[in-house]
C-alpha cells in the first residue's frame, strides 16, 4: 500500500490543478488524511478507484464533522529585552480558525485488500446548506450516507441523485448533529383541553384574588 | 374565508400509467407497505408503485427508531457508550461491543490480553450463530412456514442467550467487552458448557438443512429472485453475506485479521449467482465455519488475565487523533469512527452500520418482481431498525 505522500504526488499529476494536502494524524492509529479541494474531488475520487495500482473499490465509511469556529492558543517563545537583558519570554498567541464542515471517505480496496485511505473535502463556512461535492456518482455505496449527511449535518452535497432527508421526517428544521443545535424543550407538547381552561380561569379569576 | 389546513399526502394514490412502447394503458397504484408490517422486521417502510403485482419503484423510508445515537455517544465519556451499542443491532451486541472496544483500542494503542482475545473471538462466533440461525428462521416465516421453523431457530439461539447471560449477566444488551479487554473472565463451568453446545450444533444444522436446503418452496422461491451483479455489489458497498453471495471474496476477518483470526483455519463460503438462495446457503456455511472456529478457540484457549493491567476505566483520554476500525459483524462490516480531542468525550463518533449500507440496493433488486417477493427479499438482506435507524 502506497504512503499517502506517494498517492499525493500521483494525484496532483494525474489531476490537472488539484492542490492536496495530508492532515497529520497523532495517535497510534497513524491513517492521515488527504483533503481535497472542491473543484477537484470527483476527478480525484474517479483516478482513486479507477488506478491500477489502489484500485479503492469499496467506498466503506463516509461522514460528516462540523468544526465550529474556534480560538486556538499557541504557545510561542519571544525574546524580549526586559530591564535593558535580553530574556526568552513564552507568549500565548490566539488565533481564530473559521468554522467549516468536513465529509469524510473511508475507501478500501475489494481486489487488492489494501487500505484505508482516507479522503476529505470542506466546505467553506457553516451556513445552511453549505455546499460540497458528492460522491455517489462515483461510489453507489455513498447514496445513504450522503443523504444522511444532508440530514443531520445540513451539507448540500451536489451532484447527488436523490438528496432527501433520510432519518429525520420531512418537516423537520435544522441539523441536529451540528455542534450548537440546540434541541427543543419538548418534542411532544400538544395544546390540550386543559390550555383552554387555565384561560378561561384566568379570566373568570382576576389576578389580585388570588386566594 | 378561513384558509384550509394544506391535506397530508394520501398513502394509497392510483396514478396513470404511461402508455407508449407498446403496452396498454392502465392505472399504478401506489402502497405503503409499513411501517407494521410483520415482514418489515420492526418499523420500516417501502413506498412501493405497483402495476398489477409487479413492482415499478420502490422507495425505502426509515427513521422511525432514530434517537441520534452518534450525538449521544459525543455527550457522554467513552466507555459511557458502550452500552448504547448493545442498543444498535440488538441481536449481536457482542460484535458491536468488540467493534467499539477495537476502535478505541486503535484510538489510543491499548494492548489485549490473550485470554481476552480468544474470548472476544468465542463471543463473536456464537454471536454469529445465533443471529444466521435466527435470520433463516424469520426468513422462512416471511415465505409462510409459520412458527415452527422459527421456534427451532429459537431453541437454539435460547442456548447460546443462556451462555451469554451466565457471563455478563445479561441475555441481549451484554455490555460485555471493556478497553483493553473483557469485563469478567469465563469459567471452566462455562466453556464445557460452551464445548458442549458447539459439539451439538452441526447435528442441529443438519437438521435444519434437512427441512429447507432442497424443499421444493424454498428453491422455487428463491433460486433467481434479488440476483444482484458482482460490480454493483462492490460498487455500492454492501458487506457481509449479502456480498459474498454475489461471489466476492472480502471477509473482514480474513483481510484485516483483526484480533487474533489469523491464527484459526477457516474457510469463506462464496456464492456464485447472487440471489437469495445463494445468501441463505453462504449463512448456512458461514455456522459451520464458525463451528470450526469455535472448536479451534475453546481447545487453544490459554490462561491468563482478561483485563489489560494498565487499562484505565475511569478518567480515560485518549491523545488527540482519529481512527477508524472495523470488524465482520453477522450483517456484515461494522464499523467506528472516532475523532478524540484530548477530553473525556469523543469530538466524533460515527457507526457504520452495516443492514443500512446494505438497504441501497433494495429498490435494484425489487424491480420488476412481485410485491410478495419483495418481502423475501427485504427477509434476505438482514436489517435490523436499531441499528439502520440508530
Amino acid at each position: 500500500m502506497e504512503t499517502p505522500e506517494q498517492i499525493k504526488s500521483r494525484l496532483e499529476a494525474a489531476v490537472p490543478g488539484a492542490k492536496i494536502e495530508i492532515l497529520p494524524n497523532d495517535c497510534p492509529a497513524g491513517e492521515r488524511s488527504l483533503l481535497v479541494g472542491p473543484a477537484h474531488v470527483l476527478g480525484a475520487a474517479k483516478f482513486l478507484r479507477d488506478d491500477p495500482q489502489l484500485r479503492l473499490d469499496f467506498c466503506s465509511n463516509v461522514t460528516g464533522v462540523d468544526w465550529p469556529k474556534t480560538e486556538i492558543a499557541e504557545k510561542i517563545k519571544v525574546k524580549q529585552i526586559v530591564d535593558g537583558v535580553e530574556k526568552e519570554i513564552e507568549e500565548v498567541k490566539k488565533t481564530t480558525r473559521p468554522g467549516f464542515l468536513e465529509v469524510v471517505y473511508h475507501l478500501y480496496s475489494m481486489e487488492l485488500k489494501h487500505g484505508p485511505v482516507v479522503l476529505r473535502q470542506r466546505t467553506a463556512n457553516r451556513d445552511t446548506e453549505a455546499p460540497a461535492v458528492s460522491l455517489t456518482p462515483v461510489w453507489r455505496g455513498c447514496e445513504f450516507q450522503e443523504r444522511e449527511i444532508f440530514d443531520l449535518f445540513g451539507i448540500r452535497l451536489e451532484g447527488h441523485p436523490d438528496l432527501r432527508r433520510i432519518l429525520m421526517w420531512d418537516g423537520f428544521k435544522g441539523f441536529p448533529m451540528r455542534k450548537d443545535y440546540v434541541p427543543p424543550d419538548d418534542f411532544e407538547y400538544e395544546p390540550t383541553p386543559h390550555d383552554k381552561v387555565l384561560e378561561q380561569a384566568k379570566k373568570q379569576y382576576p389576578p389580585e384574588v388570588k386566594a | 374565508m378561513t384558509a384550509v389546513a394544506a391535506m397530508p399526502p394520501k398513502n394509497y394514490e392510483i396514478l396513470p400509467k404511461p402508455g407508449g412502447n407498446g403496452e396498454s394503458p392502465g392505472e399504478l397504484l401506489e402502497v405503503s407497505m409499513g411501517p407494521q408490517h410483520p415482514s418489515t422486521h420492526g418499523v420500516f417502510r417501502m413506498d412501493v408503485v405497483l402495476d398489477g403485482e409487479k413492482v415499478v419503484k420502490l422507495k425505502p423510508v426509515f427513521g422511525y427508531l432514530h434517537r441520534n445515537h452518534e450525538k449521544i455517544a459525543e455527550n457522554i465519556s467513552y466507555l459511557g457508550s458502550m452500552p448504547y451499542t448493545d442498543r444498535l443491532d440488538y441481536f449481536c451486541s457482542m460484535t458491536n461491543n468488540w467493534a467499539y472496544a477495537l476502535t478505541v483500542e486503535k484510538l489510543a494503542g491499548l494492548p489485549v490480553p490473550e485470554r481476552a482475545e480468544y474470548i472476544r473471538v468465542m463471543m463473536a462466533e456464537l454471536t454469529r450463530l445465533q443471529n444466521h440461525t435466527c435470520l433463516i428462521g424469520f426468513f422462512v416465516q416471511d415465505m409462510g412456514a409459520l412458527g415452527t421453523p422459527l421456534m427451532y431457530a429459537f431453541r437454539e439461539r435460547e442456548k447460546i442467550l443462556d451462555l451469554f447471560e451466565s457471563v455478563s449477566g445479561a441475555r441481549m444488551m451484554c455490555n460485555y467487552m471493556r478497553f483493553g479487554g473483557v469485563r469478567c473472565d469465563v469459567t471452566p463451568d462455562w466453556l464445557a458448557q460452551a464445548k458442549q453446545l458447539v459439539d451439538g450444533y452441526g447435528k442441529f444444522l443438519d437438521e435444519f438443512e434437512a427441512l429447507f436446503t432442497e424443499n421444493e418452496i424454498l428453491l422455487a422461491r428463491t433460486q433467481g429472485v434479488g440476483v444482484l451483479p458482482r460490480e454493483l455489489v462492490v460498487n455500492a458497498s454492501l458487506t457481509g453475506p449479502m456480498l459474498r453471495a454475489a461471489g466476492v471474496n472480502y471477509d473482514v476477518r480474513k483481510v484485516d485479521k483483526y484480533g487474533i483470526y489469523g491464527r484459526f483455519d477457516f474457510k469463506v463460503p462464496l456464492g456464485e449467482h447472487g440471489d437469495i438462495y445463494d445468501r441463505y446457503m453462504v449463512r448456512v456455511l458461514e455456522m459451520r465455519e464458525s463451528v470450526k472456529i469455535l472448536e479451534q478457540a475453546l481447545r487453544d484457549i490459554p490462561s491468563g488475565p482478561v483485563m489489560d493491567p494498565k487499562a484505565k476505566l475511569r478518567g480515560f483520554r485518549p491523545k488527540a487523533g482519529e481512527a477508524y476500525g472495523r470488524v465482520e459483524a453477522p450483517k456484515g462490516e461494522l464499523g467506528f469512527y472516532l475523532i478524540s480531542d484530548g477530553s473525556a468525550n469523543p469530538f466524533r463518533y460515527r457507526v457504520r452500520p452495516p443492514s443500512f449500507i446494505n438497504l441501497t440496493v433494495l429498490e435494484d433488486m425489487c424491480l420488476g418482481h412481485r410485491i410478495s417477493d419483495t418481502v423475501v427479499i427485504l427477509g434476505s438482506v438482514d436489517i435490523v431498525l436499531g441499528e439502520v435507524d440508530r
